[in-house]
């Protein structure tokens, strides 16, 4: 079975993110990593594999000169190569651009399941799969807390507000899963020794066929025109008192509050 | 043409329209009045249940277009929300869609965008209009509140809970029924499993008593579950709470959980890590209890207690008892 996954290149959640000088996040600053979710879909994958199934897998992103450092640590958990489509007309692309892209993308791969996580800790719009889906004519399978392919056809659980739905479809199909997949390896070192020599192919636009004048920050749909920096909480009160006593305090505090 | 402001809307798992749906309802109709524009809802499910639910849509909005559509009871709901948008709307190539930034109206606003080619605001905590909708968002875990528009003046948004409180109109408004057509979903449902069932679901809650790593196991839970009754709300847990296997996913909140919005929210043994904190900050009263003084969540406690919930939280349920008395 051929899985790819779609592997986002994020700057590192560490709280240094900032905004460049056009309001849009500043990508060059921050050191980048696979986007959580997708980590988890990845390790979905190679958990398939070490179960036994004959599984290949292939990286996707789209991302500027940082992308191959991300992409390293995706395969050096055990993907088996990557697909990077960067180019220097994509910057400041919103999800429609990034939709276009990565569908021309796929139209290029042979695959089974697509499988993406449900959204990326940068952007965090968690619209791209069901668009991608839709453009590339796939079925699509959301919030998955485990994927199992059966022959012909994939049965994920879907996450819901009270547990789960169990929902399937025919492959080839694409999927977003989360956290709930399990908790991704670490690379081992000779996961890491043999990402060395597997091969990260880089498209441009030209590569896909796609105009650079409907992608990048002139084509977003939406624009950013200030930011601020909300107001802190004012500090908390401090209660150190034995149990009795903090939980009086507790009780007065939510009274003051008017929140009981 | 100027465009509608349309409203998808959607059912919880009591087959009620959400708290969420009716908040988005409230904020499209302050919108159209504030535009000029006018305003409807959409919200589809199977022919047995839609007419209901377009009743408590049509508290909120003038104009409800109900969708019946058969394959609602076997197939994902976001995939015929969209459609059923799509057939309400007609040809709108103004108008602007809002729904709620849930699971399921994520995934419409997904479909949305590639069948309309219009962008997406996401997750917008404050809409307002100044020539199309102009929403306010926090970005990096709430440090920072941006203010993004449509270049064009009109797309897609998805809306947090809590953003506006639900708010019904002076009068219902008038419901007009259509059937879904097209082609067959191709994902089916086959089983729906409720793992909580009659549980308070943390996103409608407005009292959520969650617990952390220092809850220490799943039975630590059940003295959580007795404080969330004695105070009428819902059980919520941390990251690790959930990772450890102590309780369902469901109830998680934070980055990669829910995020939530609600009056109280006491955070039990957790120590506040970024991922947790996105998911909560948006409370109204936040208490902690952790003991440890330097734990994260003291930085944006209301009220921090240092002290061992396993103590405190049977004092508190005592506290609260003889007060009632």
């Amino acid at each position: 079975m051929k899985i790819v996954i779609l592997a986002k290149p994020v700057p590192d959640a560490t709280g240094q993110e900032r905004l460049g000088p056009d309001l849009r996040l500043d990508r060059v600053a921050i050191p980048p990593v696979i986007n959580g979710n997708d980590e988890y879909v990845l390790e979905a994958a190679l958990r398939l594999r070490d179960a036994g199934a004959e599984v290949s897998i292939t990286l996707l992103a789209m991302a500027g000169a940082f992308g191959p450092d991300a992409l390293r640590k995706g395969l050096a958990m055990g993907a088996d190569n990557a697909y990077l489509v960067s180019d220097a007309a994509l910057a400041g692309s919103d999800a429609r651009a990034t939709v276009r892209v990565l569908a021309a993308a796929l139209a290029k791969l042979e695959f089974d399941l697509v499988l993406a996580g449900v959204d990326s800790s940068d952007g965090g719009g968690g619209v791209v799969a069901a668009a991608l889906a839709s453009m590339s004519g796939l079925p699509y399978l959301s919030y998955a807390t485990s994927i199992a392919p059966d022959g012909g056809r994939i049965r994920i659980k879907r996450f819901s507000a009270t547990g789960y739905d169990v929902l399937e479809a025919p492959m080839p199909a694409l999927v977003t899963g989360m956290q709930a997949l399990g908790e991704p390896r670490y690379p081992t070192l000779r996961g890491i020794m043999g990402a060395r020599s597997k091969t990260i192919t880089t498209w441009t636009l030209a590569d896909l066929g796609i105009d650079p004048a409907s992608v990048g920050a002139d084509a977003a749909a939406s624009r950013v025109s200030t930011f601020s920096i909300p107001d802190a909480r004012s500090a908390a009160r401090v209660v150190k008192d034995p149990a009795p006593e903090a939980a009086k305090q507790i009780v007065d505090f939510l009274i003051e509050r008017r929140a009981i | 043409m100027p465009g509608t402001l349309w409203a998808i809307a959607e059912a919880g798992p009591d087959g009620h329209l959400t708290k969420l749906s009716a908040e988005v309802a409230t904020l499209v109709r302050g919108l159209g009045a504030a535009a000029g524009r006018d305003v409807a809802g959409v919200v589809v499910g199977t022919p047995d249940a839609v007419a209901a639910l377009a009743g408590e849509l049509a508290a909120y909005l003038p104009r409800v277009v109900a969708v019946e559509a058969a394959a609602a009871a076997t197939s994902p709901i976001a995939a015929l929300a969209a459609q059923g948008a799509l057939q309400a709307m007609g040809a709108d190539p103004n108008a602007s869609i809002f729904m709620g930034n849930f699971p399921d109206g994520r995934d419409t606003a997904g479909l949305l965008m590639a069948a309309l080619g219009v962008g997406v605001i996401s997750n917008a905590g404050g809409v307002t209009w100044n020539s199309g909708p102009v929403a306010e968002k926090g970005v990096f875990g709430g440090r920072l509140v941006t203010t993004s528009s449509f270049a064009d003046g009109h797309g897609i948004v998805t809306v947090p809970l809590g953003s506006v409180p639900a708010e019904a109109a002076a009068s219902a408004g008038v419901v007009e029924t259509i059937v879904l057509v097209g082609a067959a979903p191709a994902v089916t449902v086959l089983e729906r499993v409720s793992e909580a069932a009659g549980a308070v679901q943390i996103e409608e809650a407005k009292v959520i008593v969650s617990g952390g790593r220092g809850v220490g196991g799943p039975e630590g839970f059940a003295i959580l579950d007795s404080l969330a009754e004695a105070l009428g709300g819902a059980v919520g847990a941390s990251r690790a709470a959930v990772d450890a296997g102590w309780i369902p996913y469901s109830r998680q909140v934070g980055q990669t959980g829910k995020i939530v919005k609600p009056e109280v929210y006491i955070a039990l043994g957790i120590s506040g890590a970024v991922q947790h904190k996105v998911g909560m900050q948006g409370a109204h009263t936040i208490v902690a209890v952790n003991t440890d003084p330097d734990a994260p969540i003291a930085e944006f406690a209301d009220l921090f207690v240092i002290g061992n919930l396993f103590e405190v939280v049977p004092a508190l349920v005592a506290e609260l008892a003889a007060r009632k008395a």
